[in-house]
């Protein structure tokens, strides 16, 4: 059968079930269920702190064929994944699934446990190092699950994603379970990606190289959501966890582009009082924040809120009073992290509350402005951050299709050329976020607004700015680069892209050798 | 009218960032041949350029390339390939009386040959040494294909034993001479580049002091620079409008039959006419105000 962007998939995928195709970003909404969770109680002279991994695993009953949880918090610094799967290694058991929200160059020995049968599934919002390029190269037994952000929380609370044990890397937590991510040496700030993980878990042990007498506070992950507790030497290398400080692009291009996304918006008509405002820690998008920034204080703007993985640049933005809040699911640097434990207005936020669908409302909804990256947008505007150039997975949507289904604006930024190849594509090789919830893509050689805002179209017409049609954008990196030879596929499926709603907006093929 | 309020310097040698050079919003992109390529790579920098002129889209960005000196081995073989694609300007460096004039015939050969318009192809020439800065009128009179002068502060410096400094007092002599020559043939005085790319206060300063003695553009040496020198080079709003308000009533003063008018209790002639319509040239050329 074919989605409604005319991705081809098949109606039953081995590992994955039944194919629910992607009918538009706003079509699959309504009534949805939670999922019922049953709680193995404690009685009050339990004790729940553990000795070590192997015997929270053996409490938990683990055994062959179950799905264990991670969140991706410590990052490319993270210990905690490799320190649980090598255990279940050593304890013989085979066929887990692995829902780690997001997969970084660290957990290459995750590599070894697929090939040996240990790990046969894998979910995650994100991946890029050995674990996504073994999973391109069909390793893996089952396709991978490539979530959202929202999307991951969603599967979680309805049941989709059904989780036995959740481990949760604890940078502080107490002897009964009480978790926070503001203290200790691996302090790491919000711990948002875990809180749907806790919630609906069947087992949830905390694993933590801080451990604090009672209560530990403040407690974003409370007692009652924890069934045991490991403490171990490390659970993370701060280098890799976060860094001093996100620094604005010097690139001339990049900066460029930053620029002409930020008078985009304000030819918009959104920058004014109430502004609410999101963007990554990397290269063009943060510079978007710096020319957004000067703006708003030349006009005097306060904003209303910025939301996301929060980096210091924001931090500096809101201790300004350039926004009355923040929202934060993840914090990018230790200047986050800071401002996360002194200020009530810093905001933690979970996964649900910043981008599930099927909820009573995220906080992506909310957004005037997100800026986003690429790695391909098509002339559908639909936009590819899951597979590189060569077909590989090198990432995945993390928040991308969130925050482009709920902004009002919703802007890709990227340089036209990227090496010797367009951006700008016929077709994307893999659909990450649907064109129709992607506003404007700025390049640093035009600026292409998606047809269907004719409104926004308008306004732009009254500027200096280079608006052209996509397919102008496109002609024009054609005419530099050429057009790049398709990459060939198999027809072995090595992952499943969910959209944020459970359907399946498009799968991964594995790149013919 | 074009604007020329900055000339971006970029390598010769380096396809990256000459791929990225028509669109950084420089008003000229200065490709370099000459220092800032290594002995060993001028045939290869010469090769690129050249492509790079036949391929990219330069659309609203005028291209100079400086080649080498025309007394060095590779000036000869610079101008006859780079001319024979068409640049907007060739900027010599150290160049003198001859040097332009031996150009200036070599040009002429090369545009009957390759059919271009005869004179298409100017000249800027690189002021950088005292008798270079002394015989600046002779340099310019050398050649109708002279649009600009650049001044070459540290090579001058150098060529005079004084030392340069973030304040440029000592400069202060050959900007005014350059400044004063060019504006008597009705050509751009081009100032030197700042060095300190990081020193963005240094740059704002030091463009204001250039344009206060005369200069009507600089050079730079990194893409950052840019917008700094075009806020200085740029009317100003407040500029813009008293301009509008000076041929607004230069209008009205037309309807009703005066000759001579006044503005503000102050008489308006020709010169602040002329003045104020060359503001508003500018800031339509700059973007600043829509047709």
């Amino acid at each position: 059968m074919e989605n409604i962007l005319g991705r081809v998939l098949p109606d039953y995928i081995e590992g994955y079930g039944e194919v629910k195709p992607f009918s538009g970003a706003f079509s699959n909404l309504g009534v949805k269920g939670k999922s019922q969770v049953f709680v193995k109680c404690v009685s009050p002279r339990d004790v729940k702190l553990l000795n070590s991994i192997r015997e929270a695993l053996e409490k938990c009953e683990i055994k062959d064929g179950m799905t264990v949880s991670f969140h991706h918090h410590l990052r490319n610094g993270d210990y905690v994944l490799n320190m649980v799967m090598d255990e279940i290694a050593n304890m013989g058991i085979k066929d887990i699934k692995v829902a780690a929200s997001s997969i970084f160059p660290v957990h290459a020995p995750l590599v070894e446990h697929i090939k040996n049968g240990v790990v046969t599934g894998i979910y995650a919002n994100y991946m890029s190092g050995p674990v996504a390029e073994a999973v391109s190269k069909g390793l893996l037994k089952y396709p991978a699950i490539m979530h959202t952000h929202g999307g991951r929380a969603r599967a979680i609370e309805s049941g989709d994603l059904k989780i036995d044990i959740a481990f949760i890397a604890a940078p502080t937590c107490d002897e009964y379970g009480n978790i926070n991510g503001v203290y200790g040496p691996s302090a790491c700030g919000s711990l948002g990606y875990a809180i749907p993980d806790a919630m609906y878990a069947k087992r949830v042990v905390a694993i933590t190289d801080n451990l604090v007498s009672y209560p530990a506070c403040p407690i974003e992950i409370s007692q009652e959501y924890v069934d045991f507790i490991v403490k171990v030497d490390s659970i993370g290398d701060p280098k890799g966890i976060v860094s001093g400080t996100t620094k604005i692009t010097k690139d001339p291009v990049g900066l460029k582009i930053a620029k002409m996304a930020a008078q985009v918006i304000e030819a918009s008509g959104l920058l004014k009082d109430g502004f609410s405002f999101q963007t990554g820690a990397g290269g063009i998008s943060l510079a978007v924040a710096k020319y957004v920034r000067d703006l708003m204080k030349n006009k005097g703007i306060k904003g209303s809120f910025a939301a996301g993985g929060i980096t210091g640049y924001i931090v500096d933005m809101f201790e300004e009073g350039l926004f009355e809040a923040l929202f934060d699911v993840q914090c990018f640097d230790l200047k986050a992290v800071e401002s996360y434990r002194r200020n009530v207005a810093h905001q933690g936020m979970s996964a649900s509350l910043y981008g599930n669908p099927h909820n009573k409302g995220a906080v992506v909804n909310r957004l005037d402005v997100m800026i986003l990256g690429a790695t391909e947008i098509d002339l559908d505007f639909n936009v590819n951050v899951t597979t590189g150039s060569d077909g590989i997975i090198m990432g995945g949507s993390g928040g991308h299709s969130d925050t482009a289904a709920g902004s009002k604006l919703a802007i890709v930024v990227t340089k036209l050329l990227k090496g010797r190849l367009p951006i700008v594509v016929d077709k994307v090789t893999t659909v990450t976020t649907p064109g129709e919830t992607i506003d404007v893509v700025v390049t640093e050689r035009g600026i292409a607004v998606n047809p269907k805002r004719q409104d926004l179209i308008e306004k732009l017409k009254n500027t200096n700015l280079p608006i052209m049609t996509i397919e102008e954008l496109k002609s024009i990196a054609e005419k530099m680069v050429g057009v790049p030879e398709k990459i060939e596929f198999d027809d072995k499926i090595v992952a499943v892209v969910e959209y944020r709603d459970g359907t399946v907006i498009d799968v991964v093929k594995k790149v013919k050798e | 009218m074009k604007l020329r309020r900055t000339m971006l310097f970029m390598p010769g040698n380096n396809p990256g960032m000459i791929q990225n050079a028509p669109i950084l919003g420089a008003d000229s992109i200065i490709l370099d041949l000459e220092d800032a390529v290594s002995l060993d790579e001028k045939d290869a920098a010469r090769l690129l350029v050249k492509n790079a002129l036949e391929t990219l889209d330069f659309t609203g960005c005028e291209v100079v390339v400086r080649i080498n000196s025309i007394k060095s081995d590779f000036g000869y073989d610079d101008l006859n390939v780079i001319a024979r694609v068409k640049p907007d300007a060739i900027l010599v460096p150290k160049a003198t009386e001859e040097d332009i004039e031996e150009i200036d015939e070599i040009l002429s050969t090369i545009e009957r040959e390759e059919k271009f318009k005869l004179g298409s192809i100017k000249l800027i020439p690189l002021v950088e040494t005292a008798l270079g800065l002394e015989n600046i009128r002779e340099t310019i009179l050398a050649s109708k294909r002279n649009i600009a002068v650049l001044l070459g502060a540290e090579d001058l410096t150098a060529d005079m034993g004084i030392k340069r400094t973030r304040e440029g007092n000592e400069i202060f002599y050959a900007r005014s001479k350059v400044a004063s020559v060019c504006r008597a043939f009705k050509i751009d005085a081009i100032d030197t580049p700042f060095a300190d790319v990081n020193d963005i206060e240094g740059l704002i300063e030091d463009t204001k002091r250039a344009k206060a003695i005369g200069m009507t553009g600089k050079a730079a040496i990194n893409p950052r620079q840019i917008d700094y020198i075009h806020d200085v080079f740029s009317p100003t709003m407040e500029e813009i409008m008293y301009a509008k308000r000076v041929l607004h009533a230069k209008e009205e003063a037309l309807r009703e039959g005066k000759g001579v008018f006044s503005l503000d209790g102050k008489m308006v002639d020709a010169p602040v006419i002329q003045r104020a319509e060359n503001i508003i040239m500018k800031a339509k050329l700059a973007g600043i105000i829509r047709e």
